[in-house]
C-alpha cells in the first residue's frame, strides 16, 4: 500500500454532511486559541513547570489542535455524503430558538416569571405550528405547573418581575415569593 | 450493624423518602420519553437540588439515573425507539418479540432483568464497600491524578470510531476548565480582558447547554413526530418467573455491568455489548438473537441496569466520575461541601451506605410502579416532539437562570446549546467535554500537589497503587494499538481507521 493510501485508510471514518465545515471551524478555533497562549496565560518565574498557570491551557490546546488536525484530515480523506448546505442551514435555523430562549431570559426580570413563562410557551407553541386550542392550553398549563413546582415549592432563585410592583400589596408579596 | 442502622436512620425522613419516590417515578417517565433522557432531566434539576440537603438532592438524582433505563425499555420494545440511548440494544430482541404478538412478555422480562441487574449491582457495591474503605485511603494526590488520567484516556478510547473527535472534545473540556482566574498564582487565563470570563465557565451552565438546550433546539428545529404505541393488556408479573430460566445470563450480564460500570468512561454500551455477545455465544438458539430472543433481551437489560450503582464506586471512593451523569452529581457533593473520595469512606460511611440502600429501594419502587402503570406512561410517550422541545426549553431556563440570575450564563448556555446540537447532528461525542472539564480540574490540582513531594519522574510511581494505575494506563494504550494493528493486518485492503 502506498503511503497516501495508507494514511487515507488510517484516517477515514464515517463522515456526516457538514463534517468538514465543523472540522475546519474547530481546527481554526484551536489554532487561534493556541496562538494566544503567550498573552492569555502567564509563565511565572521561579515556579515549577506543572505549577505554571500556562501549563494546563498549553496541554489542553496542544491536544485540541493535534486531535482537531487528525479529525480534519479524517474529514478530507473520508467519503463525502451529500447535503452539506442543508445541514449548515439546519444549524443556522436552530439559532432562532436560541434567540427565543434569550428573549425569554430578558423579559423575566421585567414581566415576572409566571407571565413570561406562560407567554413564552404559548407563543413558541404557535411558532412551531401547533394551532389547536388543546396544545395552547397544554402549553399554558405546563408553564403554570413549572412555575408552581420550581418557584412555589422548590423555591429556586428567580427574582420577581418589575411589573409585580404595581400589584396590590397582598397579591404583590404572594407573587414575588411564589410566582 | 450500627452502620446499617445509622444509614437507615438517614433515609427514614419524609423528605428523603419523597425524594426517592419522585426520583424513581420521575426517572421512569423521563426515560420513557424518547428525546429527553436522564442527562437532560438531571441537568435541569441540578440547581434545584443545591438548596436541598445533600442526601435528599442526591437521592432525587440517583432515582432519575437508576430508573430512567427501566422507562427507556418501554418505547424500545413497543415502537422500536429507545427511550434512552442505552436501550438501543433492547430494540434488537424486544421489538421483534412485541411485533410477534408478545409485548407483555417482552416488557415483563425486560423489567425483571432490569430489577435483577439493579439489585445485583447494589449488593456487589455493599459487599465491595468494606474493601473500598480499606483501599481508598491509600489514594494520595498522585494516585488520584493517575486515576483521573486513566479515566480521560478510557473515555477517549471507548469512543470506537471517534477517537480523534473524542480526544478533541476531552481536551476542549480541559481547556474550558482552565478559563478564568487561576487559583494559585491568581493570574487570568483566556479571559480576553472580559470581566464575565474571570470567574470561569460554570460546569452546570455547560452541562445545561450541551444536554438540555441542545436537545430542545434539536426537537424544535426537526420535523414534528407523534409516536403512537399500542396499549399493553394483561399482568406483567410473569417475567419474574421466566427470568429464572435465564438466571445464568442475568447473573453474568449483571457482573459485566458491575465491572464495566466501575471503570471510568466505559459504562453501559460496553457492558451490554459484552453481555449480548456472551449470551449469544453460549445460547442453544443463537440464531434467535435479533429476532426476539428472550436471552438477548435479558442480557441487554440486566447489563445496563447494573451500571448505575457500579458507576458510583469511582465517584464515591475517589471523587472521579466515570461518565456525564456522575460528573453532574459530583457538583451536588461540592456544593454541599461533601468531598467524595477516601475521606468520605472514613468519615461518612453511613452517608455512603444510605445512598446504596436508596439505590436498592428505588429498583423495587420502580418495578412495582411499572407493573401497574405501563399503560399510563404510554400516554406520555405520545407527546409530540416539538411540544417536548418547548417543555425542555422552559425547564432549561429554570436550570440556568436560577444558578446566579445571570443573563451571561444563559447566553453561554445558549451558545453551548447550538454547539451541542451541531455535535448531535454530526454524531460526535458530547460526554468527553464534561468529563474533560471535571477530570481536568482534578488533574490540575492533584498533579500540582503531588509534585511537591517528587524529585524524579520515577518517584511518581514508586507506590504500589500509583504503579498499578500507571501500568493500567500503558496496558490500555497498548491494547488499543494492538487491536488496531490486528484489525488492520486482517483486512486485505488495510484496516480499520485509526480513529476507530
Amino acid at each position: 500500500m502506498t503511503t497516501p493510501a495508507a494514511i487515507r485508510t488510517l484516517l477515514s471514518r464515517e463522515r456526516r454532511p457538514g463534517d468538514l465545515v465543523f472540522a475546519v471551524f474547530f481546527l481554526a478555533i484551536s489554532v487561534f486559541l493556541l496562538s494566544q497562549i503567550g498573552t492569555e496565560s502567564k509563565w511565572v518565574k521561579g515556579t515549577g513547570t506543572v505549577a505554571q498557570p500556562m501549563f494546563w491551557p498549553a496541554v489542553s490546546l496542544l491536544g485540541m489542535t493535534g486531535f482537531a488536525l487528525c479529525h480534519f484530515f479524517g474529514a478530507v480523506v473520508s467519503p463525502r455524503m451529500a447535503g452539506r448546505l442543508g445541514e449548515v442551514l439546519f444549524w443556522v435555523r436552530s439559532i432562532e430558538y436560541a434567540l427565543w430562549f434569550m428573549a425569554y431570559v430578558w423579559i423575566v426580570p421585567t414581566v415576572g416569571y409566571l407571565p413570561s413563562t406562560v407567554i413564552f410557551s404559548t407563543l413558541l407553541c404557535l411558532r412551531v405550528g401547533y394551532r389547536e386550542k388543546r396544545f395552547l392550553a397544554m402549553a399554558a398549563v405546563m408553564a403554570l405547573a413549572v412555575v408552581i413546582v420550581f418557584k412555589g415549592f422548590l423555591s429556586v432563585k428567580i427574582p420577581g418581575g418589575q411589573l409585580y410592583e404595581h400589584l396590590p400589596d397582598g397579591i404583590r408579596n404572594f407573587m414575588l415569593l411564589y410566582l | 450493624m450500627d452502620l446499617f442502622l445509622s444509614s437507615i436512620q438517614l433515609l427514614l425522613r419524609w423528605d428523603v423518602l419523597a425524594a426517592l419516590l419522585i426520583g424513581s417515578i420521575g426517572g421512569v417517565i423521563i426515560g420513557a420519553i424518547p428525546g429527553v433522557g436522564a442527562a437532560v432531566a438531571i441537568a435541569i434539576l441540578l440547581p434545584a437540588t443545591f438548596s436541598m440537603d445533600p442526601v435528599v438532592g442526591l437521592t432525587v438524582l440517583l432515582g432519575i439515573y437508576g430508573s430512567s433505563m427501566y422507562g427507556g425499555a418501554i418505547p424500545a420494545i413497543l415502537i422500536n425507539t429507545p427511550g434512552t440511548a442505552v436501550n438501543a440494544l433492547t430494540t434488537y430482541d424486544g421489538y421483534p418479540m412485541a411485533r410477534d404478538g408478545h409485548p407483555r412478555r417482552a416488557l415483563s422480562l425486560a423489567y425483571s432483568a432490569s430489577l435483577f441487574g439493579g439489585l445485583f449491582s447494589v449488593v456487589c457495591l455493599i459487599l465491595l464497600s468494606q474493601a473500598l474503605a480499606v483501599i481508598a485511603p491509600h489514594f494520595g494526590s498522585r494516585e488520584i491524578f493517575l486515576a483521573a488520567l486513566l479515566g480521560i484516556i478510557l473515555v477517549v478510547l471507548a469512543h470506537r470510531g471517534q477517537v480523534f473527535s473524542a480526544g478533541m472534545m476531552a481536551c476542549f473540556g480541559i481547556f474550558l476548565n482552565t478559563v478564568g482566574l487561576e487559583p494559585v498564582k491568581y493570574t487570568r487565563r483566556y479571559t480576553f480582558d472580559q470581566s464575565w470570563l474571570t470567574s470561569g465557565i460554570d460546569l452546570i451552565v455547560v452541562v445545561l447547554g450541551l444536554f438540555a438546550l441542545s436537545q430542545a433546539f434539536l426537537l424544535l428545529t426537526q420535523r414534528d413526530e407523534r409516536l403512537k404505541p399500542a396499549r399493553v393488556t394483561g399482568g406483567l408479573f410473569e417475567g419474574l418467573k421466566e427470568l429464572f430460566l435465564f438466571k445464568r445470563i442475568a447473573a453474568v450480564s449483571s457482573s459485566f455491568g458491575v465491572m464495566m460500570g466501575m471503570i471510568p468512561g466505559v459504562g453501559e454500551f460496553t457492558a451490554q455489548f459484552m453481555s449480548y455477545t456472551f449470551a449469544q455465544k453460549t445460547s442453544k438458539t443463537p440464531e434467535r438473537f435479533g429476532k426476539g430472543s428472550p436471552e438477548g433481551l435479558v442480557a441487554s437489560e440486566a447489563a445496563n441496569n447494573a451500571v448505575p450503582a457500579a458507576a458510583m464506586i469511582p465517584l464515591l471512593a475517589l471523587g472521579i466520575p466515570g461518565e456525564a451523569l456522575t460528573a453532574m452529581m459530583l457538583s451536588v457533593f461540592y456544593v454541599h461541601n461533601v468531598i467524595p473520595g477516601p475521606q468520605l469512606f472514613i468519615g461518612q460511611m453511613d452517608f455512603v451506605m444510605a445512598l446504596y440502600i436508596a439505590l436498592f429501594l428505588l429498583n423495587i419502587i420502580v418495578v412495582v410502579f411499572l407493573m401497574f402503570s405501563t399503560n399510563g406512561i404510554l400516554r406520555i410517550i405520545r407527546i409530540p416532539t416539538r411540544f417536548l422541545g418547548i417543555m425542555i426549553l422552559t425547564l432549561g431556563f429554570v436550570g440556568v437562570y436560577s444558578l446566579r440570575n445571570s443573563v451571561t450564563d444563559c447566553a453561554i448556555a445558549a451558545v453551548f446549546g447550538i454547539f451541542g446540537l451541531i455535535l448531535k447532528r454530526l454524531r460526535l461525542p458530547v460526554v468527553p467535554i464534561i468529563l474533560g472539564m471535571v477530570l481536568g480540574g482534578i488533574m490540575e490540582v492533584k498533579l500540582r500537589s503531588s509534585m511537591a513531594r517528587i524529585k524524579t519522574p520515577l518517584d511518581f510511581i514508586d507506590r504500589p497503587i500509583s504503579a498499578i494505575i500507571f501500568g493500567l494506563i500503558l496496558l490500555v494504550i497498548g491494547l488499543h494499538i494492538r487491536s488496531h494493528i490486528k484489525t488492520r493486518s486482517k483486512r486485505p485492503g488495510g484496516g480499520r481507521p485509526i480513529g476507530n
